[in-house]
């Protein structure tokens, strides 16, 4: 008797086990810059991402899970987060990561173990290059480039540009040289083309420099920790030129830091505000979900550009119709179309998503959605 | 380059000098005192900065007594890790009080990670500090001129507390010879507590002073600034107070001059400031001001 019951105990142990093999859940590894330098933009990522998650937890009739590892900010911490998402927590896909340099070292591992990743807002085109599994859910750094030469040309009316890049970040260093090429291209002239190192506070030296070369424009396409003491620099040497940046500056704090110094400051982002005019519906859902959500928080177009990577990855799964990594590759290569938060979204042959770029300035201490521009290649 | 321009480069650069001059002074007494590198005097500058703002911001103290209060809490922080950290490696080999020093570093670096979050903050500048006055073509901060003022105060204090007092004294002997001075009653662990108090007293003081010059404040903002000012110790001759002050000054204006006569070179700025400094150790190795190196018996 007391064998049958072990014997039927056993069963029923063992069906439990098999039923949660069936249910075994889809998992999603997610590395962003939680803590250091990036942390800023990393945490509004991970956040449109959790709110996605909340909206959407499964996918193909299982559950999801999402995995969330903190790359710190740093190339080694990027690539071991990678390591650790695909050897020890298995996952089928990854989201990340803000910031090109650490995307580029998470890269390589996921490309060896041959896991699909989608980049939040890693722009620099080397991260896909050559990369079979490496996609991106925002427009590459060319596009971005040469979006603010036109806009620093036709809007700005700048003929004279002058360029202060942080020569350790490939983020800068690509996205100055675009700008540089666009600008050039389009029969202006680049006066002065300066560079700092990442961690540097005093730019009083190429300020300086730069004010006397009087270029129309200065573009800085930096990230906020730096961008915002620059700007406020460059004013209190008496620098008068336009100054423009690019998503990395796309940050409420940058107005505190820089208060009244830093009016008029234009930046391209991505296709998304909470204040932009002619709202898509999505957008709209969007905004007042968060608002519901994160009530002490304003949405950014970083939050909305997580939410669609989480969101655009979970169809390219629904697409393949499993979890093999293969199957969603393919998925993901395939992608038309697609309508997220920040707009219609193709990803190309380069595994780049093509959609506008998106233009905002500071005007009386707020951040305001000047418009977007679709740029010439 | 115009007359204008270069004034304009000066006074940039006599800023940045004096602005790591001040840090250096704080690595340079306690260096001077026990022959100890504390690497985590940039975190302690940190602190300070991070106080000044906590102060405006949570107890919505006006901004002189945020400042005060914020010094006397740093300079507690320094005996607090003078007690915990270093004390007890008091009689082991120099090289372990180092690595300690190391470890507190990263553990107040990662402590205000989870405590302040890394984002960075906008730090309050008073009205009278912020303006900017124009001269002619030239364009003056007022930090350019109360730095190198509140500089030169510090200085002239330590000096005072170094050479015309009881503990000033005490401190003295301690340098010269640990054993014999504890073997003459001189409290040795109360002397070096105070070491620490003023150390970490003068580290909030340029933490402050860097926060009102570069107003965003982040866990990391004293990693960089303390490396500088160890810089700035070493080339003046650590242990010699005048000689931080003028090695720090050194150093602002080597690293100035260097992007506005060669604007080319601006991202190896660092790399170009630091070979001039080897070949300045190479002819003095023992720094500008520093001491004749003895070997102890």
């Amino acid at each position: 008797m007391k064998k049958i019951a072990v014997l039927v105990s056993l069963l029923v142990i063992l069906g439990a086990v098999g039923a949660a093999c069936a249910e075994e859940p889809v998992r999603i590894g997610v590395y962003l810059p939680l803590t250091g330098q990036n942390a800023f933009g990393g945490q509004l990522e991970c956040d449109g991402i959790l709110m996605a998650y909340d909206e959407k937890p499964e996918v193909l009739g299982r559950k999801i899970e999402v995995i969330v590892v903190d790359n710190k900010s740093d190339k080694v911490e990027a690539a071991n987060a990678v390591v650790r998402l695909i050897e020890k927590e298995k996952v089928h896909a990854i989201l990340g990561t803000y910031g090109s340099s650490l995307a580029m070292a998470g890269g390589e591992v996921a490309e060896k173990a041959g896991i699909p990743v989608l980049g939040t807002s890693c722009t620099n085109p080397l991260v896909t290059q050559g990369k079979k599994y490496y996609f991106r859910a925002c427009y590459i750094d060319p596009l971005q480039g040469s979006a603010a030469a036109k806009f620093a040309m036709d809007v700005l009316g700048a003929k004279q540009a002058a360029v202060l890049k942080d020569v350790a970040q490939d983020y800068c260093v690509g996205l100055a040289a675009y700008f540089k090429r666009a600008f050039e291209a389009a029969g202006g002239e680049v006066v002065a083309d300066l560079n700092y190192q990442s961690g540097d506070q005093d730019f009083t030296a190429q300020l300086t420099t730069i004010i006397s070369k009087k270029p129309g424009v200065l573009f800085i396409p930096s990230y906020f920790a730096e961008g915002a003491i620059i700007i406020k620099q460059a004013r209190e040497l008496g620098g008068t030129f336009h100054i423009m940046g690019a998503d990395a500056m796309d940050n409420p704090d940058m107005i505190t830091i820089g208060g009244k110094d830093i009016e008029g400051f234009v930046y391209s982002t991505f296709p998304y505000a909470p204040d932009m005019p002619d709202m898509s519906p999505m957008a709209k859902t969007f905004t007042e979900n968060w608002k519901v959500k994160f009530p002490d928080k304003d949405p950014n177009a970083n939050s909305a550009i997580g939410y669609d990577s989480y969101m655009l990855l979970v169809d390219a799964i629904e697409r393949a119709g499993s979890t093999d990594p293969e199957a969603i590759t393919e998925a993901l290569a395939k992608t038309m179309n697609w309508e997220g938060v920040t707009g219609s979204t193709t990803i190309n042959e380069t595994h780049d998503a093509v959609k506008p770029v998106g233009f905002k300035m500071v005007k009386d201490g707020k951040q305001v959605y000047v418009g977007a521009v679709i740029p010439e290649m | 380059m115009s007359l204008e321009m270069f004034i304009q480069h000066f006074l940039n650069a006599l800023t940045l000098g004096s602005l790591y001059g001040l840090i250096a002074i704080g690595y340079t007494m306690v260096y001077g005192i026990l022959r100890l590198i504390n690497f985590a005097h940039g975190d302690i500058f940190m602190l300070g900065a991070y106080f000044v703002f906590w102060g405006g911001a949570l107890f919505k103290l006006p901004w002189g007594l945020a400042v005060v209060a914020a010094i006397a809490f740093t300079s507690f922080c320094g005996v607090l890790v003078d007690r915990a950290a270093y004390r007890p490696l008091r009689e082991a080999p120099r090289i372990s009080a180092l690595i300690s020093s190391i470890g507190v570093s990263f553990f107040i670096e990662n402590l205000c990670i989870v405590t302040f979050s890394a984002i960075p903050r906008a730090v309050h500048v008073p009205q009278w500090l912020g303006q900017v006055h124009l001269i002619g073509k030239v364009r003056l901060l007022p930090l350019a001129v109360v730095v190198p003022i509140v500089s030169m105060v510090l200085t002239s204090g330590l000096l005072w507390i170094v050479y015309r007092t009881k503990p000033g004294l005490a401190m003295r002997a301690i340098s010269k010879d640990i054993e014999t001075t504890r073997l003459m009653g001189v409290p040795v662990n109360r002397i070096i507590a105070i070491t620490f108090g003023l150390g970490s007293a003068l580290a909030a003081a340029s933490g402050i002073m860097w926060a009102l010059r570069y107003p965003q404040i982040h866990p990391f903002m004293g990693v960089i600034p303390g490396f500088k000012a160890f810089i700035a110790a070493v080339l003046g001759g650590i242990g010699s107070i005048q000689g931080a002050v003028l090695g720090g000054m050194l150093l602002g204006f080597i690293e100035i001059m260097i992007i506005a006569f060669l604007p080319a070179l601006s991202g190896y700025r660092d790399a170009f400031a630091f070979v001039l400094l080897i070949a300045i150790l190479l002819v003095r190795p023992s720094g500008l001001m520093g001491e004749k190196l003895e070997e102890k018996v």
